[in-house]
């Protein structure tokens, strides 16, 4: 966990609301894990205050990339920083992605800008397992697909993929897969994410969510992130420091 | 060797510089020393401790503000026993005044936890908070009751004979009355000031942004209604006041102490930049030096009114 002035690189627009912001920062691009996230100052004024939470999406050499869409005051800040000027990071910071064990097969499953965490995961994963990628996202421009394989895609209103939402999608496809040797790899807006744990617990089948939640240290002190355990009722979980990513079964979504 | 003499006292607790980091912004002070050297502070103050482990509010929990933030964590903590067993040993390891904040929802809990929580020497001093905004009983309602507010600080000064500070509420009319009923009942200082209480709407689902409606403002857009508080104090009641609300930079603390602190507590600055504290003390010693100040304890209410 550092805290580090990082030059940005480029920043690449994917589309007129998404971003790819590239950061030389080898220090972070070194240890940091595909799911673990950094917490960005994006100005030294006071206004916005807190940090904004950012999933890696990608790691290449000495650099790293970074995910987002324009939601407000502060991503738009963050979307108009000249070429050149440090970007004040914290981080890596939380819990990856487990890319270890018996399955043969990746599935990730990803709406909107979920997809954010899932180049990078590609890039370990490939040439080691299997790989498919099902994305969704509201309309065709809500689909993000950079760097990932072997994209099966779904829109709510029918202008890319399938028309419908990436959970069917993954259901009307399951039965190509052996349930056992498979891991599914999630992140989204929570109501996929309950549908996705649904089927998941229906088949049994393993899987890993990043989840989501306001914070403002992004480091466990100020336990503004607190996320319900399905295996212990007394106290949260925290997503920053215990997450973001959780096995499905072991978190209320 | 230092050329500015930057300790400061809080009644039989001597530190060596102002700069303390505010309860429920350090946890227990092991993810935070990652960041900044905690022998270098001038004291830590422990997340609030209730007797019993408490789970805290269902999120969300903090939304941001114009340049401030406003948190409802609803004191979630670990409780006194296991703070005792597995936070002290790590805590243990620093040579820095480490500071126990207090949360009770009764009389009787705040006694029981002062009365164990003394007899751990790591433990300096007490912070007593009877100004949560965001816990149903106890909290506010004790914060902004002059008599609970005195029999509270009653009640723990006789449990403990180590420094005691009562943390107050500025959701009250009058901050100094509550200054005079605590130094009236023994405690060394007070702290001041907790969170303001706030709301914020979203527009769109008519909800609170916050699942308990309402909760406490901070940041640096309640620092000048903090530098009022402090200075209604000051004029008020002579009693050591520990600044809190807001602080940024050096020139913030600086401020807290000329308005009337004699120590002052960095909080959601924590968040943001968790090695500030460092550079602060650092910086605060330049400004002394430039200055030709040659004891900071000299800027504690040195006002020109």
């Amino acid at each position: 966990m550092f805290i580090i002035n990082s030059p940005i690189e480029e920043i690449i627009e994917i589309n007129p609301q998404i971003f790819l912001l590239k950061v030389f920062s080898p220090e972070i691009a070194r240890i940091i894990k595909p799911g673990q996230f950094l917490n960005l100052r994006v100005t030294e004024r006071t206004q916005p205050l807190l940090r904004r939470p950012f999933s890696v999406c990608d790691v290449n050499g000495d650099h790293i990339f970074l995910l987002f869409n324009i939601m407000g005051e502060g991503t738009s800040m963050l979307a108009h920083k000249p070429i050149g000027s440090d970007l004040d990071i914290i981080g890596p910071l939380g819990k990856g992605f487990n890319l270890e064990g018996e399955f043969d097969t990746a599935i990730i499953v990803a709406g909107g800008l979920g997809a954010a965490p899932f180049p990078y995961l590609t890039k370990q994963i490939k040439g080691k397992k299997n790989l498919y990628s099902f994305i969704g996202g509201r309309t065709k421009n809500d689909i993000i697909t950079y760097n990932l394989e072997n994209v099966r895609e779904a829109s709510d209103d029918g202008s890319r993929g399938i028309k419908g939402n990436v959970v069917k999608l993954l259901e009307d496809n399951l039965e190509k897969f052996n349930l056992e040797k498979i891991k599914i790899f999630a992140c989204g807006p929570t109501a996929m994410l309950r549908s996705l744990k649904d089927l998941c617990v229906n088949f049994n089948i393993d899987c890993e969510v990043s989840t989501e939640c306001a914070m403002a240290c992004g480091f466990g002190i100020c336990q503004g992130c607190p996320i319900e355990s399905t295996e212990e009722q007394d106290h949260y979980l925290l997503v920053c420091k215990d997450g973001p990513v959780f096995n499905i079964k072991d978190v209320v979504i | 060797m230092s050329k500015v003499d930057l300790s400061v006292k809080i009644g039989s607790l001597v530190m060596r510089n102002p700069i303390m980091l505010a309860s429920g912004t350090v946890g227990y002070g092991n993810e935070i020393s990652e960041f900044t050297d905690l022998n270098k502070l001038g004291g830590i103050v422990t997340k609030s401790l209730s007797l019993k482990p408490r789970k805290g509010n269902p999120p969300q929990r903090i939304v941001e503000t114009p340049s401030g933030m406003l948190n409802a964590i609803g004191l979630a903590n670990i409780g006194v026993e296991v703070f005792l067993k597995e936070k002290i040993p790590f805590l243990k390891k620093f040579d820095v005044p480490l500071i126990c904040n207090i949360a009770a929802s009764t009389f009787e809990e705040y006694v029981e936890c002062t009365r164990i929580l003394t007899e751990e020497e790591t433990i300096k001093a007490f912070e007593i908070n009877v100004s949560c905004p965001n816990v149903r009983e106890g909290g506010l309602s004790f914060g902004n009751n002059l008599n609970f507010v005195g029999k509270i600080t009653e009640l723990v000064r006789a449990a403990t004979n180590k420094p005691l500070i009562i943390k107050l509420s500025p959701n009250v009319s009058y901050i100094s009355e509550f200054a005079k009923v605590v130094k009236e009942n023994g405690a060394d200082a007070v702290s001041a000031i907790n969170t303001l209480v706030g709301a914020m709407f979203n527009i769109y689902t008519r909800k609170p942004k916050i699942h308990n409606i309402t909760g406490g403002l901070s940041g640096p857009a309640i620092k000048p209604i903090a530098i009022a508080k402090v200075l209604e104090i000051s004029r008020e009641i002579g009693i050591p006041i520990i600044g809190i609300g807001g602080i940024m930079d050096w020139k913030d603390v600086i401020e807290f102490m000329i308005a009337g602190s004699t120590a002052v507590q960095i909080g959601t600055l924590n968040f943001i930049d968790p090695s500030a504290s460092g550079k602060i003390i650092s910086q605060i010693e330049d400004h002394c030096v430039k200055n030709g100040i040659e004891k900071i304890s000299s800027l504690t209410a040195s006002y020109q009114l």
